[in-house]
């Protein structure tokens, strides 16, 4: 793996190569390791050293983009001319607002472990055979990954820009299985000594007994209590329509809406860099630095998040929400400047999760969600399933596990219907990363269908 | 490069591997985005590297780099050996691939115009002027539209004694418009939003005719914001071919992978309702559903060669006269299954369906081209025989369970069908159901003059993440008693 010395000669000798008015150059490294195992059994086991240089080259307001894995100086002479001819063939962008200047970015924590990058494949075999073991013993079927890694990105542009930052990332994500039951644990932390593996280990085969035999249960409106697992997808779409794109076009949940008291008082979302436990990452791949963003301040409608392009376009700030003009570790996914939320809380409250089963005499109590999908975005419509624990509360205690159902719910309605925050908060891996989010008591809930399992 | 393959494998076989396979690929994507009239994106993008599989003591491990030079291949072989070693520490059942397959062999995507010699600024003028047009339309709001062509060389070599060099090209489109007013928002895209996409050169292009289709979807946008909602009832549902073809994907293709049915994807995809014990008995839809994966269709994301494990495209039947006949495999759970049936492993042969979705991925089972065969309607016919029903068209949304069983779809547009004629626009139409059942209630399907391969290019599966390009053929079809209008 390259140094920071050594990428950034490369970005500069890049830079020096382009005759365009501005260039920007953006280096993406990753090494990663993931040990798969179903069936009590490691079957799947891999590992990857990748990187990727992609270079944007205005002539004006017309940007051509490239990017190669040939480090090779001839590789890179034909990197620029691509980019540049690419530039020179098509008509302005007005939007364009320039690449980014020099800035200094905040000295903050760092995020990179030795003992993440360096994990072995021992290593995570016998991590993994904790959880198998245990499994085991307890006559159920564990299946699940582990991965680390390390990666390093780094930005230059030709206005004297340059940012570099390591990083290292270990997730866990357990499924167990029985004939009729299943659960289910994960975790993410940019130490992987922060996941203590044969505990979520035990917290899924546990879940996968004592949600065995389920029972049917009728399609309607439910008071529900939904774990940490199953808020992460609350979490995530409503941090996501926060896109200032689509909040200026018209198309989001937030859009006219900011300012208003939408939402329970009790709901705090925020996507800050600089939370405990988050990952530190003090610029995005413009080189922007990373603004903390409060999308919903105790109920009201908050801030959107902006790329260099929107914030120019709508004369606000940008907030360090951009993601790579190319993205070579995901073929196929569209070129060009899109923006992402990274470092997603849900604030927590001040309720056990106990407390809220407590206080309701006929819901549900819903583990994760599965297989989400908008189905309208204005009111975050969404449809999926429940999975890996769903169980019926009566009375105040869990009753009995049910089998799982499908909702179709206003996540925008969900969030105004919040009876309690869950107390801690619980780290659930995502597109990018991992959220932060507490359990939430949600007066109703909308489920439209069911299964047989 | 070819010189890399073999360096691999000499090493792997030096470090004590049963059986080793190594891709090496170079891909090459160009990628054109336009959004308001705005040129957003133009890119190319390439990158270069190898996989080195290997099995020891009946355990797999895989290693992958981007680094193409002999070092790098004797370190990245040597790394998938630890592996492989550290996956025998917790394996219960030693890796059995069943007879070799042996084959030297050239494939190549057939292509009558290579889309990367059609100059950008043609590409450019024709995404334009199909967001001109759409939108010309008062009342659009967002205009969008992306091409995309790809070309990948890959290598693949194994201990066996396979050489395999195969050239793939794709080609794909779309345009869209939102149209938003009062709150309400409405989305039309053509073919759909993410694009349909072939194993074809521009010629694909020049066939959807962007150009030629960008006024009806932006009209057709923004008469959904003043269209009814779609009522919620149980009806007669008409599905077009594009949203048919997602839904052949999601509840034949998936449930029919045979690592997903050994709980191998149990963590992330999850599991199926189609169990091995079904294997031939199962009454899966109507007597008129024969469905097929089919690694040899024109045009089909899922055309190849062969398989990333060197197995020779084939026709495997999935459902046949309505009955579950067979499932998407390979060399490995085709052994499998064949131990569990009683049947003799050393004599089994894998489907074909092992592909990667780069070089820095292990070849996972992966739907090849599922279609559903064509029946005998014409449209027409088949609209003017139903009496009330529904006519769905352009997915829009997509959800179904962990084992393939309940699905709620949601589609772009709908029209009430009433005494055999198309009657008024529906908005925010879905539809639920339960894969057997719904299935099981198909007595209608629309005859080859209307089947087409649908290409899907985002099909996401395993763990690290793989998305694969997929194809699904498929003509129109009734389907009798389905719950539709699931939505507040």
């Amino acid at each position: 793996m390259l140094n920071e010395h050594e990428i950034k000669a490369l970005l500069q000798g890049v830079i020096s190569r382009s005759s365009g008015d501005e260039t920007e150059v953006l280096f993406l490294g990753l090494d990663e390791a993931l040990t798969r195992f179903a069936n009590n059994e490691i079957h799947q086991n891999v590992a990857e050293t990748n990187f990727s240089l992609a270079v944007s080259v205005a002539l004006g307001k017309r940007i051509g983009m490239a990017s190669t894995n040939d480090l090779s100086a001839a590789a890179l002479d034909q990197l620029v001319e691509r980019a540049t001819q690419l530039a020179r063939l098509q008509p302005e962008n007005p939007d364009f607002p320039g690449f980014a200047p020099p800035t200094e970015f905040p000295k903050g924590r760092q995020a990179f472990d030795e003992a993440t990058a360096s994990a072995t494949p021992e290593f995570r075999a016998h991590a993994v055979g904790e959880v198998i073991r245990y499994a085991l013993d307890q006559d159920v079927v564990a299946s699940g990954a582990f991965s680390t890694s390390r990666s390093q990105w780094a930005i230059a542009t030709s206005h004297g820009l340059f940012a570099w930052h390591p990083l290292t990332l270990a997730k866990l994500t357990i499924v167990a299985m029985t004939e009729t039951g299943s659960g289910y644990a994960a975790d993410a932390a940019w130490e992987v000594a922060q996941i203590p593996v044969a505990k979520w280990g035990k917290i899924a085969v546990d879940k996968a007994i004592v949600s065995q035999n389920p029972r049917d249960i009728a399609p309607g409106d439910y008071p529900v209590v939904l774990e940490e697992a199953a808020v992460h997808d609350l979490v995530a779409f409503m941090g996501g329509g926060a896109n200032g794109m689509s909040v200026t076009e018209g198309s989001s949940w937030m859009s006219g809406r900011q300012g208003q008291a939408l939402f329970s008082p009790a709901i705090t979302l925020v996507d800050d860099p600089d939370a405990p436990e988050h990952l530190p990452i003090p610029f995005d791949f413009e080189g922007t630095p990373r603004q903390p963003l409060s999308i919903i301040r105790e109920g009201v409608v908050g801030d959107a998040f902006y790329n260099r392009q929107w914030a120019a376009k709508t004369g606000n700030a940008a907030t360090g929400h951009g993601m790579p003009p190319i993205n070579p570790f995901a073929p196929g996914s569209a070129m060009g400047r899109m923006m992402f939320p990274m470092h997603l809380t849900l604030q927590a409250g001040n309720t056990p999760i106990e407390q809220m089963i407590a206080s309701i005499e006929r819901g549900l109590y819903v583990t994760r969600f599965n297989y989400t999908r908008q189905v309208h975005p204005r009111e975050m419509v969404v449809t999926g399933l429940t999975r890996d624990g769903t169980f019926w509360i009566e009375n105040g205690e869990i009753a009995y596990p049910v089998k799982n159902l499908r909702f179709t719910q206003s996540y925008v309605e969900a969030l105004q219907n919040v009876a309690a925050v869950g107390a801690s908060l619980h780290r659930e891996p995502g597109y990018a990363g991992f959220t932060r989010n507490p359990a939430l008591q949600l007066a109703q809930f909308r489920f439209t269908g069911k299964t047989e399992f | 490069m070819k010189d890399l393959l073999a360096v691999a494998l000499n090493q792997a076989q030096l470090l004590g591997a049963d059986y080793a396979d190594v891709r090496a690929l170079t891909a090459r994507e160009q990628s054109v985005n336009v959004r308001n009239g705005i040129v957003e994106g133009v890119g190319e993008m390439e990158n270069a590297g190898f996989g080195v599989r290997v099995l020891v003591s009946g355990a797999w491990g895989f290693a992958s780099s981007a680094i193409l030079s002999s070092q790098e291949v004797e370190r990245v072989t040597a790394e998938a050996i630890a592996i492989a070693k550290a996956s025998a520490m917790y394996q219960r059942q030693r890796v059995y691939l069943g007879p070799p397959e042996v084959h030297q062999a050239i494939y190549r995507t057939p292509v009558e115009i290579d889309p990367f010699k059609i100059p950008i600024e043609d590409k450019i003028a024709l995404l334009l002027e199909a967001d001109r047009l759409m939108r010309a339309e008062a009342g659009i709001k967002v205009t969008q539209g992306s091409l995309v062509c790809l070309r990948k060389h890959q290598y693949f070599a194994s201990s066996e004694g396979s050489a395999i060099e195969q050239e793939f090209f794709e080609t794909g489109g779309a345009i869209m418009a939102l149209a938003i007013a009062n709150g309400e928002i409405q989305r039309r895209s053509y073919p759909n939003v993410f694009r349909d996409q072939h194993a074809e050169g521009w010629e694909f292009i020049q066939r959807l005719d962007l150009v030629g289709n960008a006024p009806r979807v932006g009209a057709e946008a923004v008469a959904l914001l003043s269209a009814e909602q779609c009522p919620s009832t149980v009806t007669t549902l008409i599905l077009d071919r594009t949203q048919l073809g997602l839904q052949i994907h999601e509840s034949c293709g998936h449930p029919t992978e045979l690592d997903r049915v050994f709980g191998t994807e149990a963590a992330y995809a999850g599991t199926s309702f189609l169990t091995p014990e079904k294997l031939k008995v199962f009454r899966y839809g109507s007597e008129i559903v024969n469905l097929t994966a089919d690694a040899t269709t024109p045009g089909g994301l899922g055309t190849f060669g062969y398989d990333d494990e060197g197995v020779p495209a084939q026709r495997v039947p999935l459902v046949r006269d309505g009955r579950f006949v067979g499932y998407l495999s390979s060399r490995e759970t085709a052994t499998q299954l064949a131990q569990l049936r009683g049947e003799d492993p050393a004599l089994s042969r894998s489907g074909g369906a092992m592909r990667a979705s780069g070089w820095n991925r292990i070849p996972i089972i992966r739907m090849t081209n599922i279609n559903l065969e064509p029946g005998t309607w014409e449209l027409e016919d088949l609209i003017a025989d139903t009496d009330e029903g529904i006519y769905l068209e352009t997915n829009k949304s997509w959800s179904i369970d962990n084992l393939r069983l309940n699905f709620l779809f949601g589609t772009e547009l709908a029209y009430e069908i009433k005494g055999g004629k198309r009657g008024k626009l529906y908005k925010n139409a879905t539809y639920t159901g339960m894969t057997p059942e719904f299935w099981g209630a198909c007595d209608a399907i629309c005859n080859a003059k209307a089947w087409g391969i649908w290409g899907v290019p985002n099909c996401g599966k395993g763990q690290p993440s793989q998305t694969a390009h997929t194809g699904h053929g498929a003509a129109p079809a009734r389907f009798r008693n389905v719950r539709i209008g699931v939505m507040k």
